[in-house]
């Protein structure tokens, strides 16, 4: 039996808008989270985080702290254990260390000092305030701009240049300019944002022997087990990851020191221990989107072929390299002969970044996007005509090959039919103080890395069944879909089958919840187990019924087949009733060799400006999106309104404030930090899938949906801004305040 | 027992302390780099004695009797001391509203409420919205319009409604927003929850 084969043309379960099959359990309260998990005996951690946003620990007193009540153990610098290199310069066997664990070198507000075990979580925190520290305090950089400016205080001692330019080059850039008849040029910055799961950082650690246990908050088990073992230097088999998940958004996939720190911390007193950080601490030192600067240049001819792209890009790194590349989207969006692309990469004295749902991409919308508005107008075209003469359907990055599939036209075309794009584009906008205008941005996802995940299916003589897989559920439905293609394939009913996830000692190997791509590479992974499930049953009911298994055919869990074989569920075949279970292995096939894998997505936006008060409010708005089949309409739906919200966030109100002054957050809780609320999200959202039926993928036909839902809202709009006032907001978010003087300006021009 | 001596003593070392590191701070700028400031943590506070006092808390019903310290938050008693961890913590600072209880019929953070305080009401969490072990209304409402994504926020995005239904059985969409705006969800799956309220409304209408 194939257990690859071309996905399915017909389906029962798969593609229903089933509900999720760990509903109940979430609704209920049932589930444990990491948060939740509370064992016997547990110690309570809590982190001395450096207060300066550069500063140098010269001494450290724990004397008081260990005097206080509870205190059972106190984690620092001065602990042989603890010494462990933490943030690199690059990767592999060459990479140098940067600090480690406890460092005395602190380069941003959060850095590490100690951890404090104790027998209740605020008699940790009491004893972490009895820690007497003294700082001498370095020079700090805050800002993207100030860290480029020479004599800026260095964050590294290299300098603040994170790493050497990297430069994207295709054709000709000034034959390209040279052969333009219309050219826009733009300088646009977007600001850093935080991810703020809503459940904080953080695990419980628990040595059982030489194992090494931890329940912990995250989406990628495998990774962290991997970087918990080598920096501890054990082997993988003791050390077990059990990721409990709410939510992440990247965030998550990192190996983070809570994690060793509090292994080491439950070694030392021989007690499990609980280490979560605060909301505080979240905002501070797991993870940002780094801010942009994008110099965007494009030149088109008058018919509307493009004809030169030049991205000049600068984006802040943190205090320890990391990379969001934005350049993708130029490269390949749209069909463009000539490109030119420098990115640099820049410390300051904050949090390093890490991935952040379609890292680089919401950025490199939000230039690109207003980028494609501006020449449209200057030439004259409809936004979404000129989007649409320019779709590339050859993927110009990896040397042109064909895409599986590209619905990019789709979305736009059937997009703006659904949205009523031209009318509401020739609508009036309005004189009074509240204008309204529609915008449209498109935008892709790409990932490259080889696929892997390796799944089990076990079938039992009741007819249930168990999916054993690695992948992680974060919030996004995945076990649910994973569950469909079981009942899909053996006819086992939903609420028969039982899914084992994300547990490194009890699943296996999976790539965590990263790229959009759990139900891209695990699917298909299902799918082969089942299929291998099914080939043992046929070849069970062959040696029952003395047939070739070639005759026989397995259907909503029954085997039929020629005359004198009877109809027989498969649970009653009596090689599964001997054996009690049938177990199918299924193991990812790569990608399609010679072709590029991307979804596409275009969404459309209609807002509201009030010239008084600055406010901008989305009245509406629809997706139209290519991420290949619906496994689930409602998941999948769910995401896509996930992503516009979070767009909505970057479009109009949040921004990591960094005090140029003090160099501290000002605004690390979600009271400053403004996330959108209940308040801010339109209730007309419209998602419109485009199934192009990609035959080619994968053997689910999917894509994946997490991260293309948010990368064009922001651009969307931004450009739907644009339509209703006239002037253009290059800087991300659009704030009240930034209205105001947006349109101030605009009136001084005008 | 330390003297009125030693008291003062230690408070006005505290009060040095304090205007210790606003003067660093103020210094901060001239001193960069040669500074070397000796400093209790910000917002450094001598431990309270932990002394408990005996509280009874009513919760979904069930009477529980504990010593609490007077400083203990009704979440913390509730996840920590009760094992009710259906109530979720997410911010400790009045936020977020993952920790939302109903507190005598109203929607309560239960992170900004003392655990003293809460004492002889009628506390009602996530898990006393079933109803005989299967999901009550609000929260089939919220499964069959798959009104969450990670779940974390959920309870309280639960609770919250629980608490707008009470008051308004048949709320419009402005009023659902009202209800739950002050939960945060950042999966964002606010228009999902709109639709789980306006199901949950028909659900407890038709006796659900």
């Amino acid at each position: 039996m194939d257990l690859n084969p071309k996905p399915w043309t017909q389906t029962t379960v798969v593609g229903k808008a089933v509900p999720r099959i760990d509903g109940a359990e979430r609704l209920s309260g049932v589930t444990r989270y990491a948060l939740d998990v509370s064992l016997p005996d547990m110690l309570f951690a809590a982190t001395l985080r450096c207060p300066h946003a550069h500063a140098r620990v010269v001494k450290v007193d724990l004397s008081k702290a260990r005097e206080m009540p509870g205190v059972r153990a106190i984690l620092s610098d001065a602990d042989k254990e603890a010494q462990i290199p933490w943030y690199f310069n690059g990767y592999g066997p060459n990479a140098r260390a940067l600090s480690r664990l406890f460092d005395p070198h602190c380069r941003y507000q959060g850095e590490e000092i100690a951890v404090v075990a104790a027998e209740t979580q605020l008699q940790a925190w009491d004893a972490v305030r009895a820690i007497q520290v003294e700082y001498q305090q370095l020079p700090f950089v805050t800002s993207l701009e100030d860290a480029q400016k020479p004599g800026a205080p260095p964050v590294q001692d290299g300098g603040n240049l994170a790493s050497p330019a990297s430069v994207y080059t295709r054709g000709d850039i000034a034959k390209g300019f040279a052969e333009a008849e219309a050219v826009v040029e733009e300088t646009y910055r977007t600001s850093c944002e935080l991810h703020t799961s809503q459940e904080v950082h953080g695990c419980v650690a628990h040595w059982d022997g030489d194992l090494l246990t931890l329940w912990d908050s995250d989406q990628s088990p495998f990774d962290i087990q991997r970087g918990v073992a080598e920096l501890l230097r054990m082997p993988l088999s003791k050390v077990r990851v059990n990721a409990r998940y709410g939510a992440g958004f990247g965030s998550k996939l990192d190996t983070s020191k809570y994690m060793v720190a509090a292994a080491l911390i439950a070694r030392k007193t021989r007690r499990p221990v609980k280490y979560f950080l605060t909301r505080e601490e979240v905002y501070l030192c797991v993870g940002n989107r780094p801010a942009h600067l994008m110099k965007l240049k494009a030149g088109a001819k008058k018919d509307g072929t493009l004809t030169a792209f030049e991205l000049t890009a600068a984006g802040e790194v943190g205090a320890y390299p990391g990379d969001d590349n934005v350049g993708q989207m130029v490269q390949e969006l749209y069909t463009c002969p000539n490109v030119k692309i420098t990115e640099d990469q820049y410390f300051i004295n904050a949090g390093q970044n890490r991935a952040f749902r379609a890292p680089g991409f919401p950025q490199c919308a939000w230039a690109l996007e207003q980028t494609m508005d501006a020449l449209a107008e200057k030439l004259g075209l409809d936004p979404v005509d000129f989007r649409l003469k320019n779709v590339a359907m050859v993927c110009q990055t990896e040397e042109n090959r064909p895409y599986t599939s590209n619905g990019l036209p789709q979305c736009l075309s059937e997009g703006a039919k659904a949205f009523g794009w031209k009318e509401a584009r020739a609508g009036a906008r309005g004189e009074a103080a509240i204008v309204r205008g529609v915008g449209v941005a498109s935008g892709m996802w790409g990932y490259l890395a080889p696929p892997h995940a390796t799944v089990i299916v076990k079938y039992f003589d009741d007819g249930s069944a168990n999916l054993n897989m690695g992948s992680t559920d974060i919030g996004t439905g995945h076990c649910t879909v994973m569950a469909q293609i079981v009942a899909e394939e053996l006819g086992v009913p939903l609420g028969k089958i039982e899914v084992e996830s994300a547990d490194t000692q009890t699943t296996q190997f999976a790539d965590g919840a990263s790229g959009s791509r759990s139900v891209m590479i695990t699917g298909p992974a299902v799918r082969s187990a089942c299929l291998d499930v099914k080939a043992k049953l046929l070849a069970a009911a062959a040696a029952e019924f003395q047939v070739f298994d070639g005759d026989l055919k397995f259907e909503n869990g029954e085997i039929t087949g020629p005359p004198g074989v009877p109809r027989t569920p498969a649970r009653r075949l009596r090689f599964v009733q001997e054996q009690g279970v049938v177990v199918g292995v299924g193991v990812r096939a790569p990608h399609p060799a010679n072709k590029s894998v991307r979804p596409f997505c275009t969404h459309f936006a209609e807002v509201e400006v009030n010239r008084r008060t600055g406010e901008v409010r989305l009245v509406r708005m629809l997706a139209a999106h290519d991420s290949g089949r619906v496994m689930n309409l409602a998941t999948y739906s769910n995401q896509v309104y996930g992503g516009i919200t979070m767009g909505i966030g970057f479009a109009l109100t949040e921004q990591r404030i960094l005090d140029a002054n003090t160099g501290k957050m000002l605004n690390a809780n979600f009271h400053d930090y403004k996330i959108p609320t209940a308040l801010d999200v339109p209730a007309e959202l419209t998602v419109l899938p485009i199934d192009p039926h990609d035959t080619e993928v994968n053997s689910t036909g999917t894509k994946g949906i997490g991260e293309p839902a948010l990368v064009p809202a922001a651009a969307a709009i931004a450009n739907a801004f644009y339509h209703a006032t006239g002037v253009r907001a290059t800087v991300s978010p659009i704030t009240r305040a930034s209205v105001i003087n947006l349109l101030h300006q605009g009136r001084k021009q005008g | 027992m330390e003297s009125v001596n030693e008291k003062e003593r230690r408070s006005a070392l505290s009060r040095r302390r304090f205007f210790g590191s606003v003067a660093g701070g103020a210094t901060e700028a001239a001193l960069i780099g040669a500074a070397v400031t000796a400093e209790a943590h910000p917002g450094a506070l001598e431990a309270p004695p932990a002394e408990t006092i005996p509280i009874t808390l009513t919760v979904n019903g069930h009477t529980h009797a504990l010593m609490a310290e007077p400083r203990w938050t009704l979440l913390h008693v509730l996840r920590d001391r009760l094992g009710f961890a259906g109530t979720k913590q997410g911010c400790e600072r009045g936020e977020c509203g993952s920790c939302t209880v109903l507190i005598d019929g109203v929607a309560r953070y239960a992170c900004m409420t003392l655990a003293v305080e809460a004492a002889g009401r009628q506390i009602t969490t996530i898990e006393g919205l079933l109803e005989g072990g299967e999901l009550g209304p609000v929260q089939q409402g919220f499964l069959e319009e798959d009104g969450y994504q990670c779940g974390f926020c959920t309870p309280g995005q639960i609770v919250s409604v629980e608490a707008l239904l009470r008051k308004t059985p048949d709320p419009n969409l402005d009023q659902i927003r009202e209800g739950i705006s002050g939960n945060l969800c950042r999966c964002g799956a606010y228009a999902n929850i709109f639709r789980a309220a306006r199901r949950a409304a028909e659900l407890k209408k038709a006796g659900r």
